[in-house]
């Protein structure tokens, strides 16, 4: 610290900061190299007033020099991250709690009384091995035809099932919390489906082919002339797809063609026939085949006409 | 439908490890990139502060043109790469007409933007232009001194958070032990005008003083450059809050081999390795016996000359 009354500097040891809040720059500014020269020079009183500190830190020898312990710093910067929060018990912790189960340290060696020896509790040769029991005594309650060693083996994947859900709904209501351990990550594998827990099915390879016969149907002319890609199938049914009704009807069952044409009927004598009907449309087809049939020949064996010249139409819609 | 993934690989799990949210954190690492277009002197200015902070900083080569820090959306990029890259400084260069020789200086909290400082670089003078003796030249990665001087840093609002900046991006690692010998670097900040910084860095000679507080030199010898303050981005008072939050616990450091017992009070477990007597390596003496030998030739060399001036003595 400078003993002179006006100039205290705020100092932060353990971030080797100085400030100086009371030096004034002039206004007028003098030349470059001046301005510079005055800066080092403050600078330089700055880091004196640090190293005075510093210097008399205890320190301890070593081989690379002094060493001396820092103070924590001073001035306050944010943080680059959060807090890590604290995680919230899970269901066996708080069956835990709420019973007053304590925990205790489980020893790595433990005597086992089949062979009289200290074996470990887990790993090789451990204690109670699933594989080593070599008869296991039917009781009354069990099936006859159940195997015992597959049942032990069923159950123990079925605990270990078990430990791994409870492993995960402790783990997600960790991450709600915001306290998942570092290491750890949740991955969705699935997209949700509300409703039903049913994963969606996968399209297999042959269904895969069918797919360009199934968009052919769609086309006027049955995905004759569609540029087929290497893999794919022809449709099942090829060609276009006609619906002919029975014109004998069946027995006790309604005549469909019957009601076909009933339905055409119903819809041109109708109140609103005319919007369905194009009556424009309709009068100059009548028109054109009069005039085919007057003719006497078809339009395609005539010589070709000159189109500027406008063909005198008898009467448009009237 | 949710899976647990955990790291396969050692490094893996120590990596996450390194970037989770700790009690006491890590040093901050920089982040170092440019927009659509730099100026000559805007990429020698990122080139060099990639350089003084070598070893906790990246430094990105590619144009990036969709990163505007102060418009609302153009922010997405930066958090990205801050969140890849685990950096939470940036110093983002452009150069447009109307900003020439721009440099936004931001912060992170949480990988999402905490506050943003925009300054004009001008008299750049490059770490190549000053000439010095070599040999004090500042190591890589050494702790900096870092000097404010100017009453503005106090009163004008966008200097005093341009002062905070400048500290986090200057800092580097908070340590508790410090060699005294490493100190060779000083960045050295004075506010002229109540809008212009000029910052420069220095390294430091120590020279003989009567005491045990050497006398302090400052030679410069790294960039200078005058720091116009053009905008800024405080953070929000709540955000500023929660980051300045610190916890009063002391993290838990495990204490090994200790167990305290009612009957015996506090035990210690100490561990010697088996001690292999026929196998233990034995120094190679031949260069100390000569050493051993030459010495003892000189005591007796001056015994007998000692003795032969005494008998010169007496003999007199």
């Amino acid at each position: 610290m400078d003993m002179e009354t006006d100039q205290i500097y705020q100092i932060d040891v353990g971030n080797l900061l100085a400030f100086n809040p009371n030096h004034r720059f002039s206004s007028a500014p003098s030349s470059r190299e001046e301005l510079v020269k005055e800066c080092v020079t403050e600078g330089t009183k700055l880091v004196q007033a640090i190293a005075d500190t510093l210097f008399n830190l205890p320190s301890t020898e070593t081989n690379d020099g002094p060493l001396v312990q820092l103070p924590p710093p001073s001035t306050k910067l944010p943080r680059e991250k959060h807090l890590p929060r604290p995680k919230p018990p899970t269901k066996w912790e708080e069956f835990a709690l709420k019973k007053g189960i304590q925990k205790r340290k489980k020893d790595k060696i433990v005597y086992d009384e089949t062979t009289d020896k200290f074996k470990r509790r887990h790993g090789y040769d451990r204690v109670n091995d699933d594989n080593d029991i070599p008869i296991i005594e039917a009781k009354a309650s069990d099936e006859p035809g159940e195997d015992p060693f597959a049942k032990r083996l069923d159950d123990k994947k079925k605990r270990v099932g078990k430990q791994e859900k409870n492993r995960l709904e402790n783990l997600k209501s960790a991450a709600k919390a915001g306290a998942l351990p570092s290491h750890v990550q949740l991955a969705v594998t699935g997209l949700p489906i509300s409703g039903t827990k049913a994963q969606p099915k996968k399209i297999g390879k042959e269904a895969l082919g069918d797919v360009a016969g199934l968009a052919a149907t769609s086309t006027a002319s049955g995905g004759k002339f569609d540029k087929k890609l290497p893999g794919e199938k022809p449709p099942k049914k090829q060609g276009k797809h006609h619906k002919y009704l029975p014109v004998v009807p069946r027995y006790g069952w309604v005549d469909e063609e019957k009601e076909q044409t009933n339905k055409v009927l119903g819809k041109l004598l109708s109140k609103h026939s005319h919007e369905i009907l194009n009556v424009g449309k309709a009068i100059n087809m009548y028109n054109d085949k009069k005039e085919k049939k007057k003719s006497g020949r078809s339009d395609k064996l005539k010589a070709k006409k000159d189109i500027t010249k406008k063909k005198p139409y008898a009467n448009k819609a009237n | 439908m949710m899976e647990i993934r955990t790291p396969k690989t050692h490094k893996a799990k120590r990596v996450l490890e390194k970037r989770a949210p700790k009690l006491v954190e890590n040093g901050k690492r920089t982040l170092i990139l440019h927009g659509t277009k730099t100026s000559a002197t805007l990429s020698s200015v990122l080139m060099e502060l990639y350089r003084l902070k070598k070893g906790g900083a990246i430094k990105y080569s590619r144009r990036n043109e969709n990163i505007r820090p102060f418009e609302s959306g153009g922010e997405t990029s930066l958090e990205f790469f801050s969140q890849k890259t685990d950096c939470s400084i940036f110093a983002y260069g452009s150069h447009t007409k109307k900003r020439p020789d721009n440099l936004v200086l931001g912060r992170m909290y949480d990988h999402h933007v905490y506050d943003l400082i925009e300054v004009g670089i001008e008299n750049f003078k490059s770490l190549l232009s000053f000439s010095y003796d070599k040999k004090i030249a500042p190591h890589e990665g050494s702790k900096p001194f870092i000097c404010f001087t100017g009453e503005g840093f106090e009163n004008v609002p966008e200097l005093k958070q341009l002062k905070e900046v400048l500290t986090d991006l200057f800092r580097g690692e908070v340590v508790d032990n410090l060699n005294l010998t490493g100190l060779d670097r000083a960045y050295i900040c004075s506010a002229v005008s109540p809008t212009k910084v000029f910052l420069t860095h220095c390294a430091i000679k120590l020279k003989k003083s009567g005491t045990i507080v050497p006398r302090i030199e400052l030679v410069e010898v790294g960039p200078s450059m005058d720091l116009v303050i053009r905008r800024n981005r405080l953070p929000n008072e709540g955000l500023r809050k929660e980051a300045m939050k610190s916890s009063k616990d002391k993290p838990k450091k495990k204490v090994k081999n200790v167990d305290q017992d009612d009957v015996l009070g506090k035990r210690g477990r100490i561990f010697i390795p088996e001690q292999e007597v026929g196998k233990t390596p034995l120094p190679d003496k031949s260069k100390g016996v000569k050493r051993e030998r030459r010495e003892g030739k000189l005591k007796k060399k001056n015994k007998e000359e000692g003795s032969a001036s005494k008998k010169h003595k007496k003999s007199e």
